[in-house]
């Protein structure tokens, strides 16, 4: 067992190598980089640097270096002292950044999650127990709605509902006297306040995803052999079902769990932005948008990171969860 | 035949599977009866309708199936109930406490992610007021008498750790936990190699013995059938077509779907030149069973304008029940 997770620790060494290289030549195919950027939006401002300035920042930033030492100035920094580097445009460490708004993201990310499991589980294994009865056509409507409305859109309605009827201030976490005060009760509140919206924006298409993944997985265990064994037994339908197939059915849910991590930082982007809320996605997109190297880079490596983990998380929940996954990993 | 004699009795049975393209008579009108610590065998083509027909006694059928009509009466020490109306407190009573199941895919029919142990000591809690370490204790019993070696280890393995013929072995254990008065086995060998069908065909039989109770032994297979069987019931497309007992039902069968089978099946000792003759034509589809006797258009004694007319009744013919024309006339 110990020698199978060294051996996987090895490969997300060697795979997290490998994105590093990958992601550093695509932020840099582009052509271009951060100075013509900040040329750009100068003389759109009806500015013009002169040739000297422009020397300068190029060289302040070190982007005339040949690629590969451009790569290991960054990597270097990373792996040697935890330094994701700078970012150009908010000229901050890109750590800091990233960590403003990790807590943000990550509450964000839980609370929509805790939504989706709660209403999805429960409605999936219904709707699977009761295939092609009124109950199970009435979610599956509902279902297919929640995952055909476009995010945005969910977004600018339930925004334009809560602005028009309660007057609650439209976008972001917090209204704007607790903007930037200290945290107590009232900016506690306020931000419950404001959290239902995206919560139930990202909520409502997860919940109608994993409905239909519930039930679909269900089906696939509710008629099998062990089940009959387990109704002759003379065990109660509801326990029969829940400790027998619904157990089973969630194994690809667990080979998937991990998958959850990177989302606590990186997730719903354009939700955010739509409603301009302060986390990890809007400050990914204008980090690319600026051609912000480091910050780019950076973030797309700690989300990296998070996937790989992430997957051996996964990985060891099966495990925990199934006794097949366990005792291969055991004779491993 | 006496009547303090009869363990389960089945009246008219029908179960039918309500489909989009129409209904099929799975078990369309069985008559049975299992006589306390009897074999009987169930034989018949695959979609004959015998595991249907087994798992209607336990209402165990998945819908689209239900079951239409009749009655199925299991005779306890204290008075008989019947099944198909009773309600399911009382019917999960029954399961497994009065009529366990062992089924063909032990593989399948036991869940992977739990041990052995702990679906023995859930069948046994289930039906009995005893505390978790009697009923492990009751486990462990269980699997050393059905011949699993090691049994206080093999308590704690997960069936996929075991080979199919000692899964299967786990599975009759699990059956017999509670001390059933009838044991219905669904091809409970199709699935195992030769030699290990021969060790768990002669394991049911000694349980039998020693337990007492009654099998009603689902098979597709005479060989297996005639080894144990101590009466046999001939199965075509959903009725009972020949009862009697399994000597004289081998021996001399009367019901022309019957005769054919036998003369489908090799045989030790026969002339080897002598070549096995198939059952003419095929099953016939579910939605469109003939008119008149099922059988009549496979049948060489067919009788034109009768045979596709007159459903024929399941008669007694001298020592046994058949279901044709034939031997209606005769009376």
């Amino acid at each position: 067992m110990l020698g199978y997770f060294g051996r996987r620790l090895v490969y997300v060494v060697v795979t997290l190598w490998a994105i590093s290289i990958v992601t550093f030549v695509i932020i840099n195919l582009p052509p271009g980089d951060y100075v013509s950027t900040v040329i750009a939006n100068a003389q759109a401002g009806g500015v013009s640097l002169t040739p000297a300035e422009i020397t300068n920042l190029r060289l302040r930033y070190g982007l005339d270096d040949p690629i590969f030492v451009q790569y290991w100035r960054w990597i270097s920094a990373i792996v040697l002292h935890g330094d994701f580097g700078q970012s150009f445009a908010w000229n901050q460490p890109v750590s800091t950044l990233i960590g403003e708004r990790v807590l943000l993201s990550a509450i964000l990310s839980l609370s929509s999650l805790l939504m989706v499991w709660a209403i999805a589980f429960p409605i999936g294994i219904y709707s699977a127990v009761k295939q092609y009865s009124w109950g199970d056509y009435g979610f599956s409507f509902l279902g297919f709605i929640g995952m055909a409305i476009p995010e945005f859109m969910l977004a600018l309605i339930l925004m334009y509902i809560g602005f028009r009827y309660f007057g609650a201030s439209v976008g972001g976490l917090f209204s704007p006297e607790f903007q930037d005060a200290a945290w107590n009760l009232g900016k506690v509140l306020d931000l419950a306040g404001h959290l239902w919206v995206p919560i139930v924006v990202i909520g409502v298409s997860g919940t109608a995803g994993m409905i239909r993944v519930t039930r679909a997985n269900l089906l696939d265990e509710l008629y099998r052999p062990y089940v009959h064994t387990a109704r002759a037994k003379g065990l109660p339908e509801w326990k029969l079902v829940l400790k027998y197939p619904v157990r089973m059915s969630l194994s690809p849910f667990f080979s998937t769990v991990g998958w959850l991590l990177p989302g606590l930082i990186g997730g719903e982007t354009i939700v955010s932005v739509v409603m301009s809320l302060p986390t990890g996605g809007p400050l990914l997109l204008s980090g690319v948008m600026n051609q912000d190297m480091y910050l780019v880079g950076s973030f797309i490596m700690i989300l990296s990171v998070l996937t790989v983990l992430g997957t051996v998380v996964s990985d060891l929940a099966l495990a925990w969860w199934d006794p097949r996954i366990r005792k291969r990993y055991k004779r491993e | 035949m006496p009547a303090d004699d009869v363990l389960l009795e089945i009246e008219d049975l029908r179960t039918h599977f309500l489909m989009d393209d129409g209904v099929v008579c799975a078990v369309d009108g069985v008559d049975l009866r299992v006589r306390k610590g009897e074999t009987l065998a169930i034989v018949g083509e695959s979609g004959c309708g015998k595991s249907v027909m087994a798992r209607s006694i336990l209402r165990l059928v998945d819908p689209p199936g239900q079951i239409e009509g009749g009655t199925i009466t299991l005779h306890r020490d204290s008075g008989p109930v019947e099944l198909v109306g009773a309600d399911t407190k009382l019917l999960r009573q029954i399961r497994w406490n009065d009529i366990a199941m062992v089924f063909q895919e032990p593989m399948a029919s036991l869940s992977l992610v739990h041990t052995i142990g702990s679906q023995i000591v859930e069948a046994v809690r289930l039906h009995e007021n005893i505390g978790k370490a009697a009923a492990r204790k009751r486990a462990i019993e269980m699997l050393d008498r059905v011949g699993i070696p090691m049994p206080a280890r093999r308590v704690d393995a997960y069936p996929f750790e075991l080979s199919g013929g000692m899964r299967q072995r786990a599975m009759i254990a699990m059956a017999l936990a509670c001390k059933p008065s009838l044991l219905i086995a669904d091809e409970p060998t199709t699935a195992l190699d030769v030699t290990t069908q021969a060790q768990i065909l002669e394991l049911l039989r000694d349980l039998q013995d020693e337990f007492g109770m009654a099998i009603m032994l689902i098979t597709h297979d005479l060989g297996v059938a005639a080894q144990v069987a101590d009466s046999m019931a001939v199965m075509y497309l959903g009725r009972v077509v020949e009862y009697g007992s399994a000597e004289q039902v081998l021996a001399t069968p009367r019901h022309p779907y019957a005769q054919a089978l036998l003369r489908s099946m090799p045989r030790l000792g026969r002339a080897r030149q002598r070549r096995l003759t198939a059952i003419k034509g095929m099953v016939p589809p579910p939605y469109a069973r003939p008119d008149g006797c099922f059988f009549h258009p496979r049948c060489e004694h067919v009788v034109e304008g009768r045979c596709d007319r007159v459903s024929p009744r399941l008669l007694q013919v001298a020592d046994r029940q058949v279901s044709c024309l034939l031997y209606e006339e005769d009376k």
